[in-house]
Order: C-alpha cells, then structure tokens, then sequence
C-alpha cells in the first residue's frame, strides 16, 4: 500500500499512515540550504507546509526560522525520516541529524 | 488541489457529524479505523472537540462556546460540575490541580482530558442546560464575542446582546454557513469604550450613528478581515457600511456566504478573510456583498465612536478591563476579578456559581482578557461579596501584572505549540509583582504571552508581547521568546514592534524589569507605558530592555513539547498511559 503523508492541525504535525508522528518546535540542523548564510542552520519548525513521499524518503517544506542568526524562510525539501523493512515502517530521523534539502522525486 | 481537509468535509460535515461522534463514543476509542484517525479528529472540531497533542492520544480538548461571554443563571455550576467529573487526565498540574476550566480570550470555556466515551454524557448535560459546543472549533462561526458587559453598562450607544444573541441562534447550525473555508470568528459591540475588540476579528459590528431620512439611527459601521494568526496581522477593514440592528443578520450572513463563495479551499495558509480583503481591497467587498449577497441597497458608513475608545489604549481610563466593582445602569453593580492566565480549578468555579447566586443574579460573564465579572449585585450586597475568601485569590483589585497576564495553552495540550505558557506566565506574573513597581498610575499593564505565531493569547495588542521560540544557551536548546512592545487598540490600534529575539525564558523577567524601571525614570509627566514606548524608536528600545538572569527561576526551560506531559513526574513520552479506555487504563500497543 502506498504510504499516506498529510499535514494536520494547520502545520503542526505531519501524519504518516494516519499516525503523528514528527511535530512543530524541533531545531533541525541544515547543511546545503537556502534558509540563511549559517554554514549549518539551526533551524526551529514553526509550521509544516508540504509532505510528499518518494520511494523510500517522507520529504517536507517548512516555515520557520535559523536561531543562530534569526533568518526567517519556508525551507527546501527536507528530509524527515525514511520508510523501512518489508512493512514500510517510517524511522525518524533524529532531531541532531544534518539534513540537506534534496529534490523531489515523484513515485 | 483541494486539500485533505477540504476532501473530508465534503464527505462529512456539520450537524451530521453528530451521529458518528455518538457512535464512536458508544463504540470506544480504539473503534475509530486508524486511517481514519486525521479526517474524524479535524471533523470533531466542529463539535468543540479537538485531539490533543502526540503523547495524549484518545484525549480531548473541548470547548463551550458562550455567546458574548453570557453564563447565564445556573450554567456556571453545570459547568463546574462538568469539569470535574469529566477534566481529569492521567496527571495534575502543578498550579492548577486535576480538573479546571479555562476562560478564554474569545469568551468561551475550554475543558481538557476528554474522554470521547463520555462525551454523550456531557453533551447532554451541557443542552440540558442551553449549553453547547456547537462550531466551537472548525471551518465555521466561532463563538461570537463583545463587551463583556453589554446590556448592564453604563457607557453604550446600544445594547447589543440581544443582536450577538440573534447572530448566535442563527448562524448556530445553519446549513448554508456550516462549511466555510476556515474559520469566521465575529465581533458584536455597541458599547462606545470598545471593547469588543472587533478590529482583530473577521467580521466587526462597531457602534454608531446615521442620519438616514432626516432621522437619527443607532447601528453598527462594518469592518472584515482582522486576525492575528502567523506572522500576519491585520485590522480589520472598514468596508463603509452601516447596518440597522434588525437587519445585522442579513448582512452579517451576506458577509459570511461570500466568505464561503470566494474564500480560498485551495490553501489554507491564504483561506482567512483577511487575505482575501487584501486581494480585492474593501471597495470591492463592498460592492460584491451589495450585488450578490444581500438583496436591499447597503448604507454606506455612519459616524463611529472610535475617538471615545479607552479600552486597552494604554490610558488608565474608563472599565477598562472590567476588573473591579462598577455599577450598572440599573444601579446594580458588577464585580469583575481576575484570574491569572484564566484558569479556574473546578472546586472554585462550583464556589463561584455559589456566589454569584448568592449576591448576584447568578449570572456570570466571561471577558476577552481571560477574566469573570459576577453581574447584577444589588449594593448592599457588594461588602460581603468582597468579604468572601474567594476573592482573595481572584481579586477585584489585583496587582497590575496579574490583571494584565494572558497566556494561551501551550505545550502543556496545544500541537502547534513551541513552548510552555500557562505556568510559566503564573510564575512571571508573581515574580514581577514582588520585583518591580510601575508607577502608581499605572493600574493595568498587559502582558500577552503565545505559545507560537498562531497568537491565541493575542500578543501584539499588548505593552508586552511574548512569542514562542527557541534558542540556545551553552549550547542547548532551551524555549525562549521574542519580545514586542507597545501594541493596544483604540482609535488607533496599533500591533507591537518585534524588540528583542529569542530571550531565553529565564531572562524575559529580568527584561520586563530593566525596562519597566527605565520607563518610570525617564517618563515624561503623566506620560503612559504606551505612549513612551511609541516615542522611542526599535534600536533605543532594544537597549532599554535588557535581557538578564534575575533571582526568577523558571522550571520549564527543557523541550517540553518533548514530554508527555510537561509536569509529569516521569515526563519522558514513552511514560505516557496514552492512549487509555474508557476507564482511562493504558489500552494495548496494537504493534
Ligand atoms: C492546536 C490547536 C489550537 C489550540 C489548542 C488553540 C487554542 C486556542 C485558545 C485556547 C484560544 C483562546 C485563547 C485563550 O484564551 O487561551 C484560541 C484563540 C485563537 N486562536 Fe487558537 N488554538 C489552536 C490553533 C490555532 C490555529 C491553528 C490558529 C491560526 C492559524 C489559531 C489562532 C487563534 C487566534 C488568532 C486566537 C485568538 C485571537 C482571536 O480572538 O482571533 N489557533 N485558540
Ligand atoms: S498560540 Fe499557538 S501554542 Fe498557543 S494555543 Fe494557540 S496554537 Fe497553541
Ligand atoms: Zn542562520
């Protein structure tokens, strides 16, 4: 069954396969990213905007803002976690974990 | 694209969703399809009920609407009693206990840790009573709000309790205006201090005067398209009408049905009136609603109080927030006090409902600054009602910083949420009444202070704004907040000014402090917080207010969107009993 990806609550969660499963006020470290001139942004998530699936990756855009130098931008494609094993199981990625926006792959 | 919301209230919406709500109540929790989970929980909104947040599955908020913040005689004990039968969760508050109600900025009441099993019960007895959560939350009419004191006050062109009232029982449950974009939050005032607060509501009804066929008619002036909400704030626009009061429905349902026509399904970031009034400007609001959505020729504007506004404006006039003892126009008196960030544990609103039975009429009504006022105390009542022990802790005559505290929900329910507000607020506020002194002129001082941009507690109406964030310090992440300045309403409403960013939250006493004691040094005769704070610009004002550590310690510095429950013993998520049966006994992983 193809993964089901949404946004709800107005951008404070992204639902996969109808569990909640990351939420709005993490700090995300970003690599490679256009939100701000920071090296590594340090990236709180103010509000979730798009959820799309690949293959294996749940990607989203958010609204939110680089604590270290106050820059405020809606992000590139972020990754938020995998789909794993024979069950499509979804793995987070971890809070301290580097992303860097990637492009979006249709499945 | 319509959206996944759009999609599913297509399918259901409005009144019918009652049906499924009971069914599921009947059949339990864990009997709702887990892809079905998102589109119920949105759909339940409709009926006052919102899931809370990851940690707290199969438990919900539920909000009462109350009209104009009208509890009428006998309601407040219902709801007490509600509250505590019905509000209590897995674990206690820390300030607050087990079972409270939350008096909101919109005039109505939230309850927390609701059982969906048990909410056929509680919807009983709630319409028994001719209370109800209808279209409390969700893509229609909110809860309609205005002067508190509507009816009873001395200062007001025109009573307009009856005309809320009216707005209430018909927009309540119609089809035609169930389904919205988003939502359609309405004021009704006619009392000449403004508080009804309309320039920040999607539809405003404001006093004033017109000639009209050499006659002088009382009415409304209409704006649309106020909100706070994301980091886009408007006031609401003047669209140059004027309404007689007997026809306010029509024009207010004219309003709402292009709302429904030509807001935004497509986006709900742009779905608000607001974003639409800026799309086509208030002329052509104005001339759509006169060509297609009401079928008589539209007054334009009359002559408006606003000049006479005192309400939240900074000077230190008028009933102001309506704390206090006032009297009435029948010569009665209403007796407002406060409570700090509007939670009330359930035995005190039981006292309450008591009191004001006993001295009053037994009504009571809630107010847009989170406060009670206990109306229609005959004078020679008034003495003992002010003797009585409950007053001591919801006081007529607080210090400035616990009148002026709002605070909105938080981590402790809220999902949108960046950080704690409720008890942290409680602690501020506390702590800024035994550090620091305005100048005595200065009896009201607010403070507003938002979980995240979503503004619930209204923050850039206020002296001082906080706004959830984060930051870090030594390096790890703690909740902090951006701090504005000078906002308020009036005749010329104004939102704040964004000062100083990401104050870790143990430094925003120690800020307000610095600040407050700069502002009572340099003032100018006579000259209001307000007033001084619009006479400096942004870069001397970030100077003045210094952020700093103080003797102020504050508990919930931690990710606390992290936890279950930020007051948890073991706060850790994976401690969390949820989700829980009716009973409230952990249910099994189904994994
Ligand atoms: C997760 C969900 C939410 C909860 C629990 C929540 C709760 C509340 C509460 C309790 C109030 C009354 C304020 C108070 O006295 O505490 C309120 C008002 C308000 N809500 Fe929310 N809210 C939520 C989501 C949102 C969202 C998504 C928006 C906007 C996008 C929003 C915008 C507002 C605004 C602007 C007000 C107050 C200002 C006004 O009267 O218009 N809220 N909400
Ligand atoms: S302002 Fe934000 S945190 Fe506070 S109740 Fe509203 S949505 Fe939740
Ligand atoms: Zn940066």
């Amino acid at each position: 069954m193809p993964t089901a990806v949404r946004i709800l609550d107005d951008g404070a969660w992204i639902s996969v396969d109808d569990e909640r499963v990351v939420s709005v006020s993490e700090l995300w470290r970003l690599t490679d990213h256009d939100v701000c001139n920071c090296t590594t942004a340090d990236f709180l998530i103010e509000g979730f905007v798009e959820v799309d699936v690949t293959e294996t990756t749940i990607l989203a855009r958010a609204a939110g803002q680089c604590v270290t130098c106050g820059a405020s931008a809606v992000s590139g494609w972020l990754p938020v976690g995998r789909i794993v094993g024979p069950d499509r199981r979804f793995a987070p990625l971890s809070s301290g974990d580097v992303r860097t926006p990637q492009r979006r792959r249709r499945q | 694209m319509p959206t996944d919301v759009e999609r599913w209230k297509d399918e259901v919406y409005g009144e019918e969703i009652r049906e499924h709500l009971m069914e599921f109540a009947e059949t339990g929790w864990e009997s709702i399809p887990e892809d079905e989970q998102d589109a119920w929980f949105e759909r339940f909104k409709w009926w006052g009920l919102y899931h809370q947040r990851a940690g707290q599955e199969s438990y919900f908020m539920m909000r009462i609407g109350t009209p104009n913040g009208v509890i009428e005689p006998g309601q407040l004990e219902v709801i007490g009693e509600i509250a505590e039968e019905y509000a209590t969760g897995p674990a206690e508050n820390p300030e607050f206990g087990g079972a409270y109600c939350d008096w909101t900025t919109r005039q109505s009441i939230q309850l927390h840790w609701i059982k969906l099993e048990d909410v056929p019960e509680i919807f009983e007895k709630l319409e028994d009573n001719g209370l109800s959560t209808q279209q409390a939350c969700g893509d229609s009419w909110r809860n309609i709000v205005g002067c508190p004191v509507a009816g009873k006050d001395k200062h007001e062109l025109i009573d307009a309790w009856p005309i809320a009232r009216d707005l209430h029982d018909t927009f309540k449950g119609d089809e035609d205006h169930t389904n919205l974009p988003r939502k359609w939050k309405v004021s009704v005032t006619g009392c000449t201090e403004g508080c009804g607060q309309g320039d920040i509501n999607d539809l405003a009804l404001e006093p004033a005067r017109k000639e009209i066929e050499g006659e002088e008619v009382t009415g409304f002036n209409v704006r649309v398209g106020g909100g706070l909400s994301r980091k886009e704030p408007r006031l609401a626009r003047d669209i140059d009408v004027f309404v007689r009061p007997e026809k306010a429905d029509e024009v207010a349902g004219g309003l709402s049905a292009l709302f429904r026509e030509h807001g935004d399904r497509e986006n709900r970031y742009n779905a608000r009136i607001k974003f639409l009034v800026d799309e086509w400007g208030a002329e052509k609001i104005r001339s759509t609603l006169q060509e297609d959505f009401v079928d008589f020729d539209l007054h334009t504007a009359g002559e408006d109080l606003r000049e006479e506004y005192t309400y939240n404006t900074g000077i230190q006039e008028g009933h102001n927030d309506h704390v206090g003892v006032h009297e009435q126009v029948d010569g009665n008196y209403y007796v407002g006090l406060n409570v700090l960030v509007g939670r009330m544990g359930a035995a005190d609103v039981l006292e309450l409902a008591d009191l004001a039975e006993e001295y009053g009429s037994g009504e009571v009504r809630l107010t847009q600054r989170q406060n009670v006022i206990v109306t229609d105390v005959p004078e020679e009542n008034l003495d003992e009602l002010l003797d009585e022990p409950l007053l001591d802790e919801y006081s007529p005559d607080p210090s400035p910083f616990m009148r002026g505290s709002i605070a909105c929900t938080g981590t402790e329910f809220c999902s949108l949420s960046i950080v704690e507000t409720k008890n942290r607020q409680v602690r501020y506020a506390r702590w800024l009444k035994e550090n620091v002194e305005l100048p005595d002129d200065h009896e009201e001082f607010h403070i507003h202070l938002s979980g995240c941009t979503a503004s619930c507690a209204q923050p850039q109406i206020a002296d001082v704004s906080l706004r959830g964030m984060k930051t870090r310090k030594n390096g790890d992440p703690v909740e902090a907040f951006d701090v504005g300045l000078g906002g308020g309403l009036g005749e010329d409403p104004r939102f704040a000014d964004w000062i100083a960013m990401r104050v870790p939250a143990d430094e925003v006493p120690g800020a307000i402090a610095n600040l407050i004691e700069t502002f009572a040094e340099r003032r100018a005769n006579g000259e209001t917080f307000r007033e001084f704070v619009a006479d400096h610009d942004e870069e001397e004002l970030a100077d003045l207010l210094e952020p700093e550590e103080t003797d102020y310690e504050d508990p919930y510095m931690h990710n606390t969107k992290k936890t279950w429950y930020p007051y948890a013993e073991d706060d850790d998520m994976d401690a969390s009993p949820a989700p829980t049966d009716s009973q409230g006994d952990p249910l099994p992983a189904d994994d």
